[in-house]
């Protein structure tokens, strides 16, 4: 008999303001400890939050991009989560609870078996605990509240997945709408800026829900992946040996490759959820929703459009897009570039140039080489300065390394092409004179001898010829 | 100038009659005196008010005062205080030093009035007696063996035996208005989110609300000047254009609709009380206003609704008290949670533990929706019954407590019967309205009776004008406790 594997994300994606989420202390991540905490994150007495406006923006943004307006409560509410835990300094999280800022949307996730929406149940704002460091000291714990209050939005999603490749495409294209195309979130999952918690049961086809565990703070795709490929097992083997699954909480070990209970339902807290009345419910009105709209970043759909446009091939496009910073850079190398010149500098973006940022681990918005340059680069040739072998494997290099100009290294490398036919036909002479062989060859029908006669035009030339002009002379030379 | 008001005491300040630091001294002087009898403060700093005195005559010199300059006000040691103690009344704050400045005392500050000291209050505001402080309790300055009312007992009893000019307190559930009416000064509670509530140490966020103590309504007015005002850091701060609470003081009262609640008239009202403020109410007749029955029918549920949504809210509040990273710490434990344990259950006393407890439980799951859930649709309907009331009264008047000061020790043992002296403030607190009350005569043992008036949302410059009207026409508020006058 074959079972079915049921699947909900929760994922915490960590805002990107600067500031936290109800006080004005630094979000930064990696500061010494306790040195981004301010009055209110350590809760000193009588201190009170403040909404981030910014966060409630970020998670409007989100709501337009998972269904729209309509997901966008108009009203919500702030509630108190409480427990006690040391790097919990109020002893309570503020969360939403009953009336989250988002509600609904949907994430459509590409499998192997084709295309698929996975429902949204809601996406609510809330603050970061701190963090306890157990390590570093003997018998005692390290506080560190830096992290604490800072941003999250909670995505929870329904229980819609049905095995680890599809929680893990609906986590990636989560990702990537949040730090991609919304940017609301660094998606720095080492970091963790963006972090699942995976929702695990088992079933008969059709039958009812099982019951669930929940795998907390997976902070990797493969994590997310081996996590319930790994639950899943341990709950079928449980079941077909006769037992029950128990509802609980469970950690992942990524040494051990094995997940581990927490606790169970029974010790489970009565967080005692209610509105915190220190904060006014959540007032969104359709205006600010308007303007929250009117800045949202161009969709990276708008922007593959364009670059077919520019007279990009769409599936070319798509590489384009793989970012917003790469889209954002294809763009303004393409604007203002003559359109039969775009597919040459598409090439040079995915090719050499994704290469060298490859190699030096560089985003493409710290690349060493402008679209300026690329343009320029481009021109040349174009104009048949140089020759396009020339500008990817000296210039493009020479650019990378901050050698100057474009014009500058054509002329100290000496790169120009000579164009001029006597020259070209005297080498091409000689070169004929001295290859008898390959002469005869090419006459016998053997079209590689061409290619290898071509080459040693170059080679007498340093690459300099132009290479449709050796082509040319050489042809009339050997039909003659 | 023991008895003067605080615009007496502006004038003489200004006129180079007396200077800041002398006017300090003399009140140090008095609390140097009566503290070790009435235990009305917990922290006197002399040197620390002096510097600031010292300031103030500077800024005196300079002409560039305002009304409050060089006055000493005593604050309740539930505003964080920067380089003071700050206790909350509590064992668990005991070593807690103010980081920082609450809103109230940066205005208080920034208008260049003295800080005398801070005064001692039930522990986390919660106590209508000012029994529960960790400091032990505060005494009537009327008669040392009664409450002063709480929790801002140490700040009523500071004015009323002419300690302090004036004081702060917070009013949660009449923590204001009950020990003016107790210890015979008048008290205002404004408006929830008139005042900021940033700095001020939580007891249940959305009643919490501090406010001025002091000898007449006029001076209410001139505290409030200071005290009120938008502040961003605490959400629920209401944003609106700054008034002068006394640009109505003078006018006269012919017309005002006085609404009377048959409510707070009834049954639990001592005699003594309610023949001082039915004579109260002849005087604002005199004064050309009119009576007006009505009602606020669930005016009764009251006291059950404010005790599941205070304690509710305090549970959460008093979390962060927990012995990590400032406060009391319990010295031994085994693990964690013991820690916690130890640390709580020696830090709170007994009541603060029992509000906490009944928080917990209201809230938890399977209570939430027949406790706190109830409670605040009753909360809807009190506030309702208000407003219907003000479509036909302009004030509502009544007494602020059933009763005139118990003895010390008489109530301790029965919370309820000790809930019950808020019966007739818990409701604008409910509500969020503004309330004050003003002495209006003495009753049992010769112990003063306070007269309870509610105003309608930011009303203030309208109630503290029946006030003062009602305070011209009377002397209550210019009696003053005998055996400790100067």
């Amino acid at each position: 008999m074959n079972w079915e594997i049921v699947i909900g994300l929760e994922t915490h994606a960590q805002l990107s303001t600067a500031s936290k989420m109800f006080s004005g202390a630094s979000t930064a991540f990696g500061a010494p400890p306790n040195t981004q905490a301010s009055a209110v994150d350590i809760a000193l007495p009588g201190v009170l939050p403040v909404a981030n406006k910014g966060a409630v923006e970020r998670a409007i943004r989100f709501g337009l991009a998972v269904g729209g307006e309509k997901l966008i409560n108009r009203r919500s509410v702030f509630a108190r989560k409480n427990y006690f835990y040391p790097d919990l300094p109020k002893g309570y999280q503020i969360s939403q609870y009953e009336l989250p800022i988002v509600k609904g949307g949907e994430i459509r996730i590409l499998t192997k078996s084709g295309e698929k929406a996975i429902r949204l149940t809601r996406a609510h704002l809330e603050e970061d605990a701190g963090k306890s460091l157990h390590e570093a000291f003997q018998d005692m714990s390290g506080i560190d509240l830096n992290r604490a209050g800072v941003p999250l939005l909670e995505i929870v999603s329904e229980p819609d997945m049905r095995s680890a490749e599809e929680a893990v495409a609906y986590a990636r294209a989560l990702h990537f709408l949040v730090v991609e195309e919304i940017e609301i979130c660094d998606g720095n999952m080492q970091e963790g800026s963006f972090r699942c918690d995976a929702n695990v049961s088992v079933r008969r086809p059709g039958g009812p829900l099982g019951t669930r565990a929940e795998i907390k703070n997976l902070n990797s795709f493969r994590f997310l992946e081996r996590a319930i490929e790994f639950d899943a097992k341990r709950q079928i083997e449980i079941l077909e040996g006769g037992g029950k699954i128990m509802q609980e909480t469970r950690l992942y070990d990524p040494d051990r490759d094995e997940t581990r209970s927490l606790r169970t339902k029974e010790e489970a807290h009565d967080y005692r959820y209610f509105p915190d009345p220190d904060l006014p419910p959540l007032v969104v009105k359709g205006e600010w929703i308007r303007q929250v709209k009117d800045t949202m970043p161009e969709s990276l759909r708008e922007r593959h459009k364009k670059i077919v446009f520019y007279g990009v091939a769409a599936q070319k496009a798509d590489l384009h897009i793989a970012s917003r910073n790469s889209s954002t850079f294809a763009l303004s190398t393409f604007a203002g570039a003559p359109k039969e010149e775009v597919p040459t500098l598409s090439n040079w973006i995915l090719g050499p140039l994704s290469a060298k940022l490859n190699e030096e681990n560089l985003d493409i918005r710290d690349s060493k080489v402008s679209p300026d340059q690329l343009r320029e680069l481009s021109k040349r040739v174009a104009d048949g300065t140089i020759s396009a072998t020339a500008a990817t494997s000296v210039v493009l290099p020479a650019l990378w390394e901050k050698e100057g100009p474009v014009d500058e290294i054509i002329e100290r490398r000496g790169l120009k092409q000579i164009s001029d036919a006597g020259a070209i036909e005297k080498i091409v002479d000689r070169v004929l004179a001295s290859n008898a062989k390959r002469v005869e060859d090419y006459r016998a029908g053997k079209e590689k001898a061409f290619n290898s006669l071509v080459g040693q035009v170059m080679k007498e030339t340093k690459g300099k010829a132009n290479p449709a002009q050796v082509n040319e002379i050489l042809k009339r030379k050997l039909a003659g | 100038m023991l008895n003067a008001s605080l615009k007496e005491l502006a004038a003489a300040l200004a006129q180079k009659k007396i200077s800041s630091v002398e006017l300090t001294r003399l009140f140090l002087g008095r609390v140097a005196k009566l503290n070790g009898s009435l235990n009305a403060f917990i922290t006197v700093d002399a040197e620390k008010s002096l510097s600031q005195a010292r300031a103030a005559d500077e800024r005196i010199a300079q002409g560039a005062t305002q009304p409050l300059t060089g006055i000493p006000v005593a604050h309740k040691d539930i505003f964080v205080t920067r380089g003071w103690l700050t206790t909350c009344g509590s064992k668990i704050l005991s070593n807690f030093v103010g980081p920082y400045d609450a809103h109230v005392i940066e205005r208080f500050n920034d208008a260049g009035a003295v800080i005398l000291g801070k005064t001692n209050m039930d522990e986390f505001a919660m106590g209508s007696s000012t029994e529960t402080s960790f400091y032990g309790p505060v005494k009537n300055p009327w008669n040392p063996a009664y409450v002063p009312g709480g929790s801002s007992g140490g700040s009523a009893a500071a004015v009323a035996a002419r300690m302090a000019p004036a004081a702060t307190g917070t009013d949660t559930g009449g923590s204001i208005r009950q020990p003016a009416a107790l210890s015979g000064v008048s008290g205002l509670k404004p408006t929830y989110g008139l005042v900021s509530r940033y700095g001020m140490i939580a007891f249940a966020s959305s009643l919490d609300q501090g406010g001025p103590l002091a000898k007449s309504a006029e001076d209410l007015a001139l505290l409030l000047n200071a005290m009120a005002g938008f502040d961003a850091r605490d959400s629920t701060s209401v944003e609106r254009v700054a008034e002068d609470y006394r640009r109505e003081l003078d006018k006269p009262l012919a017309g005002l609709r006085i609404g009377v609640p048959k409510e707070h008239f009834g049954e639990g009202l001592a005699g003594d009380v309610g023949r001082a403020v039915e004579a109260a109410l002849e005087e604002f007749e005199k004064l050309g206003a009119k009576r007006v029955p009505i009602g606020l029918p669930n005016s009764g549920l009251s006291v059950p609704a404010y005790y599941v949504i205070a304690p509710a809210e305090a549970s959460s509040n008093l979390s962060r008290f927990d012995g990590v990273r400032y406060g009391h710490r319990a010295k031994e434990y085994r693990d964690l949670a013991d820690m916690y344990r130890r640390t709580r259950a020696e830090g709170f006393g007994a009541e603060v533990r029992r509000r906490i407890l009944i928080g917990t439980y209201v809230l938890s799951h399977g209570y939430y929706d027949a406790y706190y859930l109830k409670a605040q649709k009753i909360r809807r309907l009190i506030a309702n019954d208000f407003v219907e009331a003000f479509k036909r009264c302009d004030v509502v008047v009544g007494p602020t407590s059933p009763t005139v000061a118990f003895k010390i020790g008489a109530k301790a043992a029965d919370p309820v019967q000790m809930y019950l002296n808020d019966i007739y403030t818990i409701p604008a607190n409910l509500a969020g309205l503004p309330g004050l009350s003003v002495p209006c005569g003495f009753g049992r043992d010769s112990l003063p009776v306070g007269l309870h008036i509610v105003g309608n949302y930011f009303s203030e410059a309208k109630m503290l004008n029946v006030a003062h009207q009602y305070q011209k026409a009377t002397d209550w508020h210019k009696r003053e406790p005998a055996g400790i006058q100067p």
